[in-house]
């Protein structure tokens, strides 16, 4: 039987070592895969620390209160004849050095490989509020920490069932050799809300979260509270945006045009002049993105999903208007490809079709900001001829304040508003 | 339904074909007057007098050549090889000749010869003389090739075999001749080439094993069912053409594949049928497909290593615990 190495895992993206509360097994104790082990202390939770592999634990290496770094061997499972002393000798000892980490990592089975600190890709995908999916980092303790940006090890019937019921693999744990996920991880994943719902309570009734509700209430708190957010609203003059829009809706043979299609050209236009609002917060450096790859907020029932519109600076409004009404329609029906969720440099919210007079978005760490979208309203405007009606959306930005200052996004604002009053500027 | 030897089936499909069909006749060591070094070919010199069992000198080209030639002006050889080890001697015949005639004459001659013999893992035959030939044979286009695991295969393949068109390498097993089980007595019973058999239904893994390795398999079967593992164990019987079909069927419902085989494993029948498992089962895989073979080494003479070179059951049991993901207890 396979020895497996216990290795302090790494449990967020930025987890660099945890503090091991107290094991829940003793040396001798028979371990099955999936056991929970021990609590370790990170530096966003307490986390149940689950084994990978069966067998018994041999060997505690580090015991309760010791904080190890990341990837470093902290007990043995193995079968009783299995020889584990090599192993064990070959241990660091306490406080050992970080650089030892990443070799017991790899020959660990089904442990996540601490991802070098330094390094310099950006994950493949970003988490995000708006974005359920992608999880990069996993706080809670239900959730496998998956290898920054790594593949997902599932076997090909694995994935094939998990794409059938709507499972996340990357929210899985596997139990299969080398931590693969095997079919019987996502039917149990998909049976496990059917379980819950057996108990139902008179005065009030437990709904359990969905997939994609879980992640947003992983991602939120990831997205919000490390990221200085700071707001920037201003009141945009629509009428002859609108008036625009209704002569272009009325040519025969052309894609209807939304309000949001025009706020999307308007930001794409805008953020090629002020590239330090396409920007993201690298923690050394600031990188400055020469594209425009808009995220497209779009409420689902069970939540909200944001793929992103590629390159709209190179974009026509028609062709902004067909692509984002297909990413949108697909979003609906759950048939948007994994890099179509990916890759944002900035992000859109719009809740006009609610009546919203306006509101403020948070942040899809890594992007900078989002601009959230009121309602189109006939309100009474003061002019040179004096008291009239008006068409007025507000628009609010949502800054990090890491990455640009208070001037920066209302400047941007400025030539999002100037761009859409003066709307024959969206079409050249 | 009889219950009989595998040798003896083979023995009564030899005399019923020959019975049934005047051009069917049989060449090589020791048929005639010896019975047979195996006793396959007993009594029928008896019956059917020199002319169609004909005993040759140690010639295995020869006599391979001969049968060839004969076949592609009518007649329908039957050649034995005392063991399939010494087809090596007669190989240019088979691949070059049989395999190659109907396609270079451009369909002029078709060469309906069957060449049989006993072939595999033996008990202490050594080296030379305890092998899987099969893989020899199969990797040749035109050919096709039989392993018939159980006396009721051994009949209805041989019969099938003789009356196909084309040259069939036809290998039996000595540690299997005296293996009893139940025949068919009518002359018209056949196995078509080319279909595998489903020999026990399952639901977790689905095993491939032929031969010596079937009865190993099934014993690991049986045991693995007491701890609520469940194989299907399927029995490709005709290795060319291969009924991947059926393979393919079972897998789509067992989501796992575990390939047995006596023979060394590299480029062998596990790599063929993992590959093409791979191809058309992907999406429905769980696990890898597993190989269970024999050791990388000629077979030893001394008993115990003998044991070691070849696919143990315990060695089953591990392959399809591991593509089950289940720990041993």
């Amino acid at each position: 039987m396979a020895v497996t190495k216990v290795v302090m895992p790494k449990l967020s993206e930025a987890m660099e070592s945890g503090k091991i509360i107290k094991w829940l097994k003793k040396e001798g104790d028979r371990i099955q895969g999936g056991d929970i082990l021990a609590e370790v202390e990170t530096d966003k939770a307490d986390v149940e620390m689950e084994a990978f592999g069966g067998g018994v634990l041999r060997k505690i290496l580090a015991p309760a209160g010791e904080t190890v770094p990341v990837g470093v061997l902290i007990g043995v499972i193995a079968e009783p004849g299995d020889d584990v002393a090599a192993l064990i000798a070959s241990a660091p000892a306490p406080a050992p050095a970080r650089a030892g980490a990443p070799a017991l990592a790899v020959a660990a089975p089904s442990t996540p490989a601490p991802t070098p600190t330094a390094s310099p890709r950006p994950p493949a995908v970003a988490p995000g509020p708006m974005r359920p999916s992608p999880v990069t980092s996993a706080p809670a303790a239900a959730v496998a920490a998956q290898p920054s940006g790594g593949r997902v090890k599932a076997s090909p019937l694995a994935k094939k069932i998990a794409a059938q019921t709507g499972v996340d693999l990357r929210l899985l744990q596997g139990s299969g050799p080398g931590g693969r996920i095997v079919r019987r991880d996502v039917e149990t994943a998909g049976a496990a809300p059917a379980a819950m719902r057996a108990v139902p309570d008179a005065e009030f009734e437990d709904r359990p979260l969905s997939q994609m509700r879980a992640a947003i209430a992983r991602q939120m708190p990831l997205s919000k509270a490390p990221v200085p957010h700071f707001y920037v609203t201003n009141e945009v003059a629509m009428d002859r945006a609108w008036e625009l829009r209704e002569e272009l809706n009325a040519l025969e043979g052309q894609p209807k045009i939304s309000l949001n299609d025009l706020v999307i050209r308007a930001c794409a236009l805008a953020l090629l002049q002020h590239p330090g609002v396409n920007a993201s917060f690298r923690g050394d450096a600031i990188r400055v993105f020469h594209r425009a790859h808009i995220g497209i907020a779009v409420a689902l029932e069970e939540g909200l999903i944001t793929p992103v519109l590629r390159d709209c600076h190179a974009k026509s409004l028609a062709q902004i208007a067909v692509e984002s009404r297909d990413l949108a329609e697909r979003a609906r029906v759950r048939k948007l490809r994994a890099q179509e969720l990916s890759g944002a440099t900035f992000s859109i919210s719009n809740l006009g079709m609610f009546d919203v007079a306006e509101f403020s978005a948070i942040i899809n760490p890594p992007e900078g900001a989002i601009l959230a979208v009121g309602s189109v309203r006939r309100v009474p405007v003061v002019d040179e001829a004096g008291l009239g009606v008006g068409r007025r959306m507000a628009l609010t930005i949502s800054c990090d304040h890491r990455v640009m200052d208070g001037a920066m996004g209302a400047r941007f604002l400025q030539d999002v508003k100037r761009l859409l009053e003066e709307p024959l500027r969206l079409l050249v | 339904m009889a219950v009989m030897t595998y040798r003896d089936a083979l023995n009564m499909a030899l005399r019923e074909e020959m019975r049934r069909d005047g051009r069917v006749f049989l060449i090589g060591e020791e048929i005639g007057l010896y019975d047979g070094a195996y006793k396959v070919t007993q009594g029928l010199l008896k019956e059917f007098g020199p002319q169609r069992v004909v005993d040759t000198p140690i010639a295995e080209s020869g006599f391979t050549g001969v049968g060839i030639g004969a076949a592609m002006v009518g007649l329908r050889p039957v050649v034995e090889m005392m063991t399939f080890n010494f087809a090596l001697l007669a190989l240019d015949q088979i691949v070059n000749s049989a395999a190659k005639m109907c396609y270079m004459s451009g369909g002029q001659f078709n060469v309906p010869i069957v060449i049989r013999g006993p072939g595999g893992p033996a008990a202490q035959l050594a080296a030379q003389h305890s092998q899987s030939m099969e893989t020899y044979f199969y990797h040749v286009p035109g050919l096709k090739v039989v392993r018939p695991t159980t006396p009721m295969d051994a009949k209805g393949l041989l019969k099938a075999a003789i009356r196909d068109d084309n040259p069939v390498i036809f290998i039996e097993s000595e540690t299997l001749y005296n293996v009893k089980g139940e025949v068919p007595e009518d002359p018209e019973f056949l196995i078509p080439l080319g279909k595998a058999l489903v020999r026990r239904e399952g639901t977790d893994v689905t095993v491939i094993a032929y031969m010596g390795m079937m009865y190993r398999a099934m014993e690991a079967a049986e045991d693995l069912e007491k701890e609520g593992i469940s194989v299907e164990l399927v029995d490709p019987r005709t290795l060319r053409p291969m009924d991947t079909e059926t393979i393919i069927n079972s897998v789509r419902k067992t989501h796992r594949c575990v390939v047995v085989e006596a023979g060394a494993g590299f480029a062998g029948m596990g790599s063929e049928i993992g590959a093409f498992v791979t191809e058309q089962a992907f999406d429905d895989l769980d696990a890898p497909v597993e190989r269970v073979t024999g050791a990388n080494a000629p077979m030893p003479y001394a008993r115990n290593l003998e044991k070691l070179k070849t696919p143990s059951k315990d060695r089953i049991v591990a392959a399809i615990r591991r593509v089950c993901n289940v720990n041993g207890s």
